[in-house]
């Protein structure tokens, strides 16, 4: 058992040493300020990242999330200018990720075209329907934005805990139980673990697949929405190329990119290393944004070689000739 | 289990409609002439070349100009999907090679050398992928991923951040000049080719990747070194990715790390694919690779010529890209029969 | 227990493919509490009884009756329904998943929706405990060795009411002490009245756990007895026996034997869990066979000395200089060549062209840059094409549309156009009709007069027979016998095989 979050205990390490890094540095880093604003600022990606999770532990991928997030923001700020009030224009875009994600599930799986390049189309026809929305940043003008952005839970010293914070959390929350105490959690792993031994156990793949697609379209319009919240506006370009930190976040939860094996918890992680180190480098001031994306390269580097280890070591796996 | 022998069906004599589709080139090829007729029938004159100032001028010109830097990209991709690999990191190693030719030519140094280099440091890339791939056997996805993820913010490090400028005759003659009337890059392109093809087709290079991604197990035993096999394709991947990186800065006069390439190994991967490569690795096909590319910028400036605004370009790429997979797929079309013959019967 | 009716009975069973008739009028009697052994080499049809018997595949003709009640099972999900369950070589199973949830999966006990983890582990540990397995039911299945991870997925397969147990070659990856282990369970189980169907090829197991034998030879049912009453040798004859329409003359032996020193002269080369350490000598002009019943480990032995497995133990001479043999490239570049079992795994690579396919080896041998053209391709292609009669209109045909028999005459071509001076084949004849399988043998005889040392694995005794110089007898993954010249019959082979 203890062999199962050995990742975890790996992404965590990582995480507080980061985090240590920061505090060692800045007078001011160790403070719920800063712990209140880095999930505040990454709640959507994490979010996004959740359904990602899924799909990578079932041995696919998803690119649209990004492009998903774009859509997501520039329907809902369209639909603000009508009138529509944000929670029921947030609840008909969810619902249209979740549609959009089951349509890929089930393309996927009936006309047997790797995931891959299923969702790369999805990519392009989401942001294309951006651009024929909104060529251009629109405000959401509905009082509720304030409203959301306002509310918050006091963390002591300072720090807030915001609702798109809150939002995030809880939906992990879920994610966690989805993946772990219902049955459809446990066939994704199945499936990722061993497909063919899946199809012969048992496992309805065909519904396991659209549901698992059509969650991801659910987490990530989710996310979308609360971007769309958070920045206060929809904006055609939002999100592009944010399903390669969605991806990392999932690796660096670790979750193998292969399937089988990973947490839904650690992705939380792998997206609160990203934003801890896009904040250190903000806070450090001569370091340019660039480094961050160099650093989470090199730490993704080494968790992939590790993951590769890990697997090919006869400890973890005993494989017979 | 196998079965007891029995006599090859002879294939029919007579030439039929199913024997022309199913031959490899058909589909792009008619995609192509698709495009290119409606361009033809939306915008009169978009066949019309002529010259001006000593230089080739017209729509389908803007197509193969425009169109060059993906077809660069997508020559590596189709071969390194050859090998049943793919290669993400190109639009990163675009822009690592664009921020390195800006550094080497600020430094004074005489353009072929700086030229040299720059090819050099795709060619690096390409390896580092090769290397992941073959002998560390990480998965080809996973392994490009890295640079991919990474590469631009090298880039931005080279640049230091700014968008560098640099004024070069040399380079500028390259990527927008023009050669006996044919816009130079049109020739790079050209050449390009010929070169690949000198050394896959030419050589047993082509025959060798073909074998690696189409049964890696029977190439091994045949005797092929699959390893080195794959460490080349990436590199080769890597080194038009340079030749891509070298006309985009060029063209631009600068080095613009932050969209340099950008998206451009979509493109690159969708070109494959309409031109007939499969993802599941074997066959590769250097020419309908750029036939390939050619319906994409055709659409792209059909679009543009038709008056649509340009925001529908990306739209229009991705239901295309959907149909061309969804007829890609045997089991729908299996399906799509099975279902007009219940009809029908 | 031999008075009661039979629990499951197969009568007159018969299943054609395209092209081939997988079983000609089979009949398979099953009784409670007994462990009944199924026997036969590839392609007898033992997969597609048990198939048939399990739902997985429908029959053309004949009955099928559970309790003497017909019966007919549209899957193995009904089959395993009505108490009828199998468990497959490869242990299909999700390795990193936990043991409770290999065994829950699909099953989960619940409360309002959500799984009961609680209570999925005892469960788990109950089953395990039916088959005297105490073990961690947390851990990942992967953590385990193949034995256990075998139990568990026998445990998955038993229902409460599973009577009828179809184990496929559940020993093929254990050592004699788990073997032990798993006797005892299925003893236990024939002890509570469950009926244990035991495909293996392991001659020596049949006769330690099973009660009665049934043996399938292409297709038919050519003998079926209760253990006590079937000695080996018997056994062994059914297995192998083979009409010939005619049989092929022992060649000469006046003819090349023992020319000097061996190319390639291995000495105890094997590999732990794969395959005992042996002896074997190739020499020019000369043939030696490697006989033994399925799974005896002639696969093994090839592919160890062509480099494509790597040996832990042993010593290898080519020309008398010591080498190390550690990938099928330097064994091409050393003129050895290989002709696989499985063709299309390992041997053809179906998109690429007939011509491509037969001067892969040759161009590999030459490199990248020495490119043979078009021309000499195709001069070569058509020589092949030629000389081993393979059936295409022209050799520009993706591999994969001929015939499984010019698929192997494809493969021997690609050895023949590299100029090999040693070539290892492995069950050449598989899967090839009568004429061309005459071809296939003079052919090898041709090659060996030429000079070529040869190396050939085959379950065809007669095969064997007609070709050998000297012969190599495998049992149970080791080499037990050596048979030279005059010596080489099939009744001299079978009692080696035997032990005899």
């Amino acid at each position: 058992m203890r062999d199962r979050y050995l990742p975890l205990l790996a992404t965590i390490t990582v995480f507080v040493l980061v985090y240590a890094v920061g505090a060692v540095s800045f007078k001011y880093f160790l403070s719920t300020r800063v712990l209140g604003d880095l999930l505040t600022d990454n709640a959507f990606i994490i979010i996004a990242a959740i359904g990602e999770t899924f799909v990578i532990l079932s041995g696919g991928i998803d690119l649209s999330v990004g492009s998903m997030i774009g859509f997501v923001g520039v329907v809902m700020a369209h639909l603000d200018t009508l009138g529509w009030h944000p929670l029921a224009s947030g609840a008909l875009l969810i619902a249209f990720g979740v549609a959009f994600g089951a349509f890929q599930g089930l393309v996927i799986d009936f006309c047997e075209i790797q995931p891959f390049i299923i969702t790369l189309a999805g990519l392009f026809l989401l942001r294309g329907a951006c651009f024929m929305v909104s060529l251009e940043s629109v405000p959401i003008k509905h009082p509720f934005v304030g409203v959301f952005a306002d509310w918050h839970f006091k963390l002591g010293g300072g720090g807030r805990l915001s609702s798109s914070a809150i939002v995030m959390l809880v939906v992990l929350a879920a994610g966690v139980v989805i993946a772990h105490f219902t049955r459809f959690g446990t066939n994704v792993y199945a499936i990722g673990g061993d497909r063919p031994s899946a199809v012969l156990m048992g496992v309805p793949i065909r519904r396991t697949t659209v549901m698992i697609y059509a969650l991801a379209g659910f987490y990530s319009a989710l996310g979308g929405v609360v971007y769309a919240m958070y920045t206060a506006s929809g904006y055609p370009l939002a999100g592009l190329g944010d399903e390669l930190i969605a991806i990392a976040a999932v690796v660096l939860g670790g979750t193998l990119l292969t399937g089988g094996v990973g947490l839904v918890f650690g992705t939380l992680f792998g997206g609160l290393i990203q934003g801890l180190i896009t904040t250190l480098v903000n806070f450090q001031g001569t370091l340019t944004s660039w480094w961050a994306t160099i650093f989470v390269g090199v730490l993704l580097f080494i968790f992939i070689v590790a993951q590769r280890t890990i697997m090919t070591s006869t400890i973890f796996l005993r494989r017979p000739v | 289990m196998d079965h007891a022998d029995s006599p090859q069906a002879i294939a029919p004599s007579r030439w039929s409609f199913g024997d022309l589709t199913s031959r490899s080139w058909f589909w792009p090829v008619f995609a192509l002439a698709l495009i290119f007729m409606v361009d033809g029938v939306v915008s009169p004159g978009f066949f019309s070349i002529r010259i001006v100032q000593g230089r080739l001028f017209g729509s389908l010109i803007d197509v193969l100009y425009r169109g060059t830097p993906t077809a660069l990209v997508a020559l590596g991709m189709a071969v390194v999907i050859g090998t049943k690999g793919i290669d993400l990191s190109v639009g990163a190693v675009v822009a690592i090679v664009g921020a390195v030719m800006t550094n080497l030519i600020h430094r004074d140094m005489s353009p072929p050398l700086v030229l040299a280099l720059t090819l050099g440091t795709g060619m690096l890339c390409g390896l580092w992928n090769g290397l992941l791939v073959a002998i560390l056997d990480i998965q080809p996805i996973i392994a490009t991923l890295i640079l991919m993820v990474a590469g631009r913010g090298i880039a931005l490090l080279i640049d230091e951040g700014l968008i560098v400028t640099f004024r070069s005759d040399f380079f500028s003659a390259i990527s927008t000049g023009e050669f006996l009337t044919v816009p130079s890059r049109i020739i790079v392109c050209a050449g390009t080719l010929l070169f690949l093809w000198l050394i896959l087709r030419r050589t047993a290079l082509g025959l060798f990747i073909e074998s690696v991604g189409g049964n890696s197990a029977a190439a091994d035993l045949a005797g092929i070194n699959a390893r080195l096999v794959k460490i080349g394709a990436y590199t080769l991947s890597g080194l038009c990715s340079g030749i891509a990186g070298v006309l985009i800065c060029a063209d631009i006069r600068g080095s613009d790390s932050n969209n340099a390439g950008l998206f451009i190994e979509l493109d690159a991967i969708l070109a494959v694919v309409i031109g007939g490569g499969s993802l599941a690795g074997g066959r590769f096909y250097l020419g309908l690779t750029i036939v390939g590319v050619l319906v994409i910028q055709g659409l792209t400036t059909s679009i543009l010529v038709s008056g649509l605004p340009a925001q529908f370009n990306m739209i229009v790429k991705g239901v295309v890209v959907l149909i061309v997979l969804l007829l890609g797929s045997r089991r729908l079309r299996q399906s799509i029969v099975g279902l007009f013959r219940r009809r029908t019967s | 227990m031999d008075a009661s009716p039979p629990l499951v009975e197969l009568l007159g069973i018969s299943k054609s493919f395209p092209g081939v008739r997988a079983l000609e009028n089979v009949d398979f009697r099953l009784n409670a509490g007994e462990v009944h052994a199924l026997l036969g080499e590839n392609g007898a049809g033992k997969s597609t009884l048990i198939k048939i018997m399990t739902g997985a595949v429908t029959r053309d003709a004949g009955k099928m009756l559970l309790d003497g009640e017909p019966v007919e099972f549209a899957s193995p999900a009904e089959a395993r329904a009505r108490g009828v369950s199998t468990v497959y070589q490869e242990v299909n199973l999700i390795p990193t998943l936990s043991v409770t949830k290999n065994l829950t999966l699909e099953r989960q006990p619940r409360r309002y929706g959500f799984i009961s983890w609680r209570q999925a582990n005892e469960r788990a540990r109950g089953r395990l405990k039916r088959l005297n397995l105490d073990i961690d039911v947390e851990r990942p299945l992967a953590s385990y060795s193949v034995a256990i991870q075998q139990l568990v997925a026998i445990a998955r397969a038993m229902e409460d009411d599973t009577r009828v147990l179809v184990l496929d070659e559940p020993t093929a990856s254990l050592d004699a002490r788990e073997v032990e282990l798993l006797f005892g369970i299925l003893r236990d189980l024939k002890a509570r009245g469950i009926a244990i169907v035991f495909i293996t090829h392991f001659i020596d197991q049949v006769y330690q756990i099973t009660d009665r034998i049934s043996v399938l030879r292409n297709g038919r049912l050519v003998g079926t007895a209760p253990t006590a009453e079937l000695p080996r040798l018997k056994l062994i004859s059914l297995m192998l026996g083979r009409e010939l329409e005619r049989t092929e003359a022992r060649r000469a032996t006046s003819v090349a034997v023992a020319h000097g020193e061996p190319i390639l002269a291995v000495e105890g080369l094997g590999r732990r869990r794969y395959m005992g350490n042996f002896d074997l000598q190739l020499r020019a002009g000369e043939v030696v066979g490697l006989a033994g019943l399925l799974g005896s480990g002639r696969t093994e032995t090839c592919k160890l000395v062509f480099g494509a497995v790597h040996p832990d133990a042993g010593q290898v001479r080519f020309e008398g200089r010591p080498i190390a043999i550690r990938s099928p490239r330097q064994a091409v570049r050393l003129d050895i060549g290989f002709c696989p079992e499985d063709r299309k795994a390992e041997g053809l690579i179906p998109e690429l062209t007939i011509r491509e396919n037969i001067v892969l080896a040759l161009q590999a041998k030459r490199g990248w840059l020495g490119r043979l053209s078009h021309d000499e391709q195709e001069r070569i292609a058509q020589q092949m094409i030629k000389t081993l009669g393979i059936a295409t209109p022209d050799a520009d045909k993706p591999v994969g549309q001929l015939s499984g028999g010019n698929q192997q005459k494809v493969i021997l071509a690609r050895w023949l156009a590299s100029k090999s001076r040693i070539l290892i084949l492995d069950e050449p004849t598989r899967g090839i009709d009568v004429g061309a399988h005459a071809e296939i043998i003079a052919l090898i005889r041709r090659l060996c007069g030429e000079g070529l040392a040869l190396l050939v694995a085959s379950s065809e005794l007669d095969e064997i027979v007609a070709v050998s110089d000297r012969v190599e007898v495998l049992r149970d993954r080791r080499q037990v016998g050596e048979i030279v010249g005059d010596g080489i019959t099939r009744e001299n082979i079978i009692h080696t095989i035997a032990g005899g």
